[in-house]
């Protein structure tokens, strides 16, 4: 058979542009996962949790609104807040925000090396921001607000410690999340990976600025 | 198509159809790096304006927890937005991530309401 009859491969057109978010049913590594809504599975169950977390962080800070008052004798948010240092914590996780979305964005490119900088980075950002928040803790402890002194001081704690917990957290997954990139550990679509974290972490930062400006900015 | 990519098989084919696929949708509203660093500027910019806001002591409470409401809620909606690509996302997703926002926000407004807290 001679090459001139050989029928050409035709390349298939894609019928629709498949709009941003949606499955095109097909991962990275070439096997099928065609899902019911065509859309990610990870990416929606990452959404429905981020959801389900305003309800927590909103009971959270809709309680210390309610006792940031109630404070009796003791120590008040007034003699205790200091504004330019809580100002610089919070532009440091503002701007790991940045970093995240850069490490987003090489992943997108399949820049690994990009990738694991930027991932390091966001880490190394919101480890400072978290050692800021330690600090802060220990001087109003040393100021003399326990976490038993008053309402203002459980709810605040429980409020900022809730938080904290929230960045210690994502620490750890930027962290495993670049051993795993380094080792070559991530199975299926690395660029996903690397965006279900970020979401996660841009959540952390979201609900900062939420706190930054109804606990520290507002008066009491 | 040149003779040389007959050889081509069909699952090379369809690896570079969902290839192109995917960078179509990568690039169909695909920010800059450089964009991500303006509006990272944007957001600082807003955060010293609201640390601004509150150390002048001139600008009464009336206006100033509004102008801080309001700048905390646009700080919020372009970090949701643009970092979190949102905007240019599913509607399913928008769907699960606002229902439990606005349900938190109702909730919490109720709460507060039925503890006197907006009187006070």
């Amino acid at each position: 058979m001679s090459d001139t009859t050989t029928e050409p491969p035709v390349m298939p057109e894609p019928e629709t542009e498949i709009p941003a978010g949606y499955d095109d049913g097909q991962d990275h590594i070439g096997l099928a996962h065609h899902t019911t809504t065509g859309l990610s599975n990870t990416k929606l169950a990452m959404w429905l949790f981020l959801g389900s977390e305003c309800l927590l962080f909103g009971g959270l800070i809709s309680t210390y609104m309610l006792y940031r008052n109630r404070q009796g004798d003791a120590i008040g948010p007034d003699q205790l807040w200091d504004i330019p240092f809580t100002s610089a914590t919070s532009f440091i996780l503002l701007m790991s925000s940045l970093t995240m979305v850069l490490a987003v964005s090489a992943a997108k490119r399949k820049d690994e090396r990009g990738t694991r900088l930027w991932l390091t980075v966001t880490a190394l950002l919101g480890g400072l921001f978290l050692a800021g928040q330690v600090y802060e803790f220990t001087v109003f402890y040393r100021e003399g607000l326990g976490y038993t002194t008053s309402l203002f001081s459980s709810s605040f704690y429980t409020l900022t410690g809730f938080h904290g917990v929230h960045v210690a957290v994502g620490i750890i997954m930027l962290l495993s999340l670049v051993g795993m990139l380094a080792k070559g550990r991530i199975v299926g679509d690395k660029a996903e990976t690397v965006e279900m974290v970020g979401l996660y972490w841009h959540f952390v930062d979201v609900v900062w600025i939420v706190i930054f400006t109804l606990v520290y900015l507002i008066p009491a | 198509m040149s003779i040389d990519n007959d050889t081509h098989t069909t699952d090379t084919n369809s690896s570079e159809v969902v290839s192109q696929l995917e960078h179509d949708d990568l690039h169909a509203h695909e920010i800059s790096d450089k964009n991500y660093v303006l509006i990272a500027l944007l957001l600082a910019v807003l955060t010293a304006m609201e640390v601004a806001v509150t150390e002048i002591s001139s600008v009464p409470e009336s206006l100033l927890i509004p102008a801080l409401l309001l700048m905390m809620a646009v700080k919020f909606f372009v970090v949701v937005s643009y970092f979190m690509h949102l905007k240019h996302d599913a509607a399913l997703f928008k769907f699960g991530f606002y229902i439990g926002l606005a349900g938190a926000v109702v909730l919490y407004s109720v709460m507060l309401t039925t503890f006197h807290f907006f009187i006070n």
